[in-house]
């Protein structure tokens, strides 16, 4: 899941219509007791996914063979809820690359562009056309261009902008991640800490 | 005209990238067992070190048992992630407060109790109720593993600089209302992703006449609007909380602190990008239906009807309520209950014990309720017993457990069971953060006395 360029990705979706998905429900706490990022996506949405004897809930999307693809489109506020990275790391994991929603919580969406996974925020009535496109035909692709900050719902030709941080986006092109950058500037961080003594502690 | 807030983020300011994120310094890392081992695992994979160490504190306290901390945790790999905190941090020369250490307890706890948590800093861990630290008068938010990583490497983080939000809480408290009541209410308001994209300032009479712990609280729940963080100014109430406190400032460097603490206030004229008020006489004891913490109503008031929901939020209420076993228009007062959690690092300081005790004192546990009543570390569990809190406590048939987590989110054995209801003071009601199937209903400790004492959801002021 770590450092794979992203340029143009055309897919199919998987369609989750809820609002404020948390990341409790994307992955349940007790599956964070790994050590590892390793087999998140096999609990990518563990309790909607599996009953409690473990067999598939065949109501649930990720268990429809109707439904497939690199993108999961969601209601409104995905994300919302803790921290854990690990809600990032089961929606690579599974196999997304690309999360489209009218609003993402804060912290998950950092985690997912940490990951290489891109949130894409789109309108409300983009998302809407979306999802009764999807109901329509499953086989409904949608086109993201990273490049040109385009999502194209192939199936009405409606294409939409989106918004993202030019930091971020070069980032995700090359493959890089923030480390490198922080560290490039060991120089920066020793002489704010020298001027800045009042925060030591 | 500044904020509050960008005094310190702008303080704190190593550099910029054009057109992007901010390189921030951070001065304090607090490391729990659970987001940090990949964290730890990547500096390594790298050839890195943790940059400034002596920077950096961790504990564990999701994993934890609330039982026989003495013994090894039964759990293998709760135990493996415990037990790869503490070797991280003896490689790197971290300070770790291991269970049965004093001074181990829930982060968000342990923190503000022991000093740690000064005025002006900058904090992260990874974890999203990171948001208490705020209290103190710091910027402190929540962050995922790759960013616990990036300060481990760097003592910096990456980050876009939040837009600011100043909530106004005017007027005063009626009796039976308590911070958790203004935060519960607060959400309700905002919904739960009200604040995204957010940096909160608390402030109003309410708010600057709350205790330090009732600071700590409603800074704590910001996060369950959306918020990256929530705040408040410095005042005399922090300064009293902090003095003697062990890593508090000393002598003549307590004196040099507290002139820098003083200027830390938003100057007269600072423009937020948003302001809202709210009154605090408007406020009753609240509680949660529904399975996020923006589902919340006062405790006599009834439950949405599914035709004053938006249309594009009808699947998700129904779901909800659906889960919850309640119909809409219903009101929950009388409703059966079977367990209460007292305690997580939104009600699990020495203030939430005083009121849960206050309202149990001399009466008894309604027998079918099974209470778990866990301080929210050694130092508040050690606190119950120099003021006696505990002998009330056991008088009115409960028992005090290890500190830790716990139920709150259910990683260890406090798990409630499927379809079973729970009056919890902790943060979050999303369907199964108590256990698979587990029904959580968010209160105030004072609601949760209440519900301990008659089995069904109760006005607690009814019972004062």
């Amino acid at each position: 899941m770590k450092n794979e360029k992203f340029t143009i990705l055309t897919s199919t979706c998987v369609p989750l219509p809820l609002e404020n998905v948390d990341t409790d429900q994307i992955i349940p706490a007790r599956f964070l007791k790994a050590t590892t990022k390793d087999g998140f996506g096999d609990n990518l949405f563990r309790d909607w996914r599996y009953d409690k004897q473990g067999n598939e809930i065949s109501s649930f999307v990720l268990n429809d063979p109707t439904y497939s693809g690199q993108i999961l489109v969601a209601g409104k506020n995905f994300g919302s809820g803790s921290s854990r990275e690990h809600a990032a790391w089961a929606i690579a994991g599974y196999g997304f690359r690309v999360v489209i929603s009218s609003f993402f919580a804060d912290i998950f969406k950092n985690n997912a562009l940490n990951n290489f996974v891109l949130p894409i925020v789109v309108s409300e009535p983009f998302l809407a056309c979306l999802f009764s496109c999807i109901s329509k035909n499953p086989e409904t692709k949608v086109e993201v261009n990273l490049a040109d900050q385009t999502v194209n719902n192939t199936a009405v030709g409606v294409s939409e902008h989106f918004e993202i941080n030019p930091y971020k986006k070069h980032c995700l092109m090359n493959g890089l991640d923030d480390i490198d950058f922080l560290l490039s500037n060991k120089d920066k961080i020793e002489s704010w800490e020298t001027e800045h003594q009042q925060y030591k502690a | 005209m500044n904020t509050l807030f960008d005094k310190i983020w702008d303080a704190h300011l190593v550099t910029k990238v054009e057109n992007g994120p901010t390189q921030l310094y951070i001065d304090r890392l607090y490391c729990h067992e659970v987001t940090s081992p990949q964290a730890f695992s990547g500096l390594k994979a790298r050839g890195l070190k943790p940059l400034r160490p002596e920077k950096i504190f961790c504990m564990p306290d999701h994993n934890t048992p609330t039982h026989d901390q003495d013994k090894e945790i039964e759990d293998e790999i709760s135990r493996t992630q415990v037990n790869t905190l503490a070797q991280n941090a003896k490689e790197f020369g971290l300070s770790h407060f291991g269970m049965l250490h004093p001074k181990n307890g829930i982060i968000h706890v342990v923190g503000p109790e022991n000093g740690l948590t000064l005025p002006g800093m900058t904090i992260v861990c990874g974890d999203s109720h990171t948001s208490t630290h705020g209290a103190l008068g710091c910027v402190a938010f929540g962050i995922g593993t790759s960013e616990v990583e990036m300060v481990l490497a760097s003592q910096c983080i990456l980050q876009s600089k939040p837009k600011t939000m100043r909530i106004k809480v005017d007027g005063r408290l009626d009796k039976g209302v308590t911070a958790k009541d203004v935060a519960l209410y607060i959400i309700a308001k905002m919904t739960t992703g009200g604040a995204t994209g957010y940096f909160v300032e608390y402030a109003g009479d309410v708010v600057r006449s709350m205790s330090m712990e009732g600071r700590l609280t409603l800074c704590n729940l910001s996060i369950e609007m959306g918020a990256r963080g929530g705040m408040i100014a410095p005042d005399e109430i922090t300064f009293d909380y902090l003095k003697g406190r062990e890593y508090a400032p000393k002598e003549n460097e307590w004196d040099t602190a507290m002139e820098f603490w003083k200027t830390l206030k938003s100057d007269e004229d600072a423009v937020f990008d948003k302001e809202i008020v709210f009154n605090g006489n408007d406020i009753q004891p609240m509680i949660t239906y529904g399975t996020n913490p923006g589902m919340g109503m006062g405790i006599t008031e009834k439950i949405p009807t599914l035709e004053s929901i938006s249309e594009a939020g009808r699947i998700s209420f129904s779901k909800s309520l659906e889960y919850m076993g309640y119909q809409p228009g219903e009101q929950l007062i009388g409703k059966k209950i079977d367990y209460v959690f007292l305690g997580s690092c939104t009600n699990g300081r020495i203030e939430d014990f005083r009121a849960f005790a206050s309202l149990v004192k001399g009466k008894k546990k309604d027998p079918s309720v099974i209470a778990w009543i866990v301080p929210g570390s050694w130092y508040v569990n050690n606190q119950l017993k120099e003021e006696g809190i505990d002998k009330i406590l056991i008088e009115a048939g409960f028992a005090i457990r290890q500190p830790g987590c716990s139920a709150c989110l259910a990683m260890n054995d406090d798990k409630v069971p499927a379809g079973k209801y729970a009056v919890s003071t902790s943060n979050r009601n999303f369907e199964g953060r108590q256990g698979p199937g587990a029904r959580t209903l968010l209160a105030s400790p004072l609601v949760a006395a209440a519900a301990a004492l008659t089995g069904k959801i109760t006005d607690p002021r009814t019972c004062m």
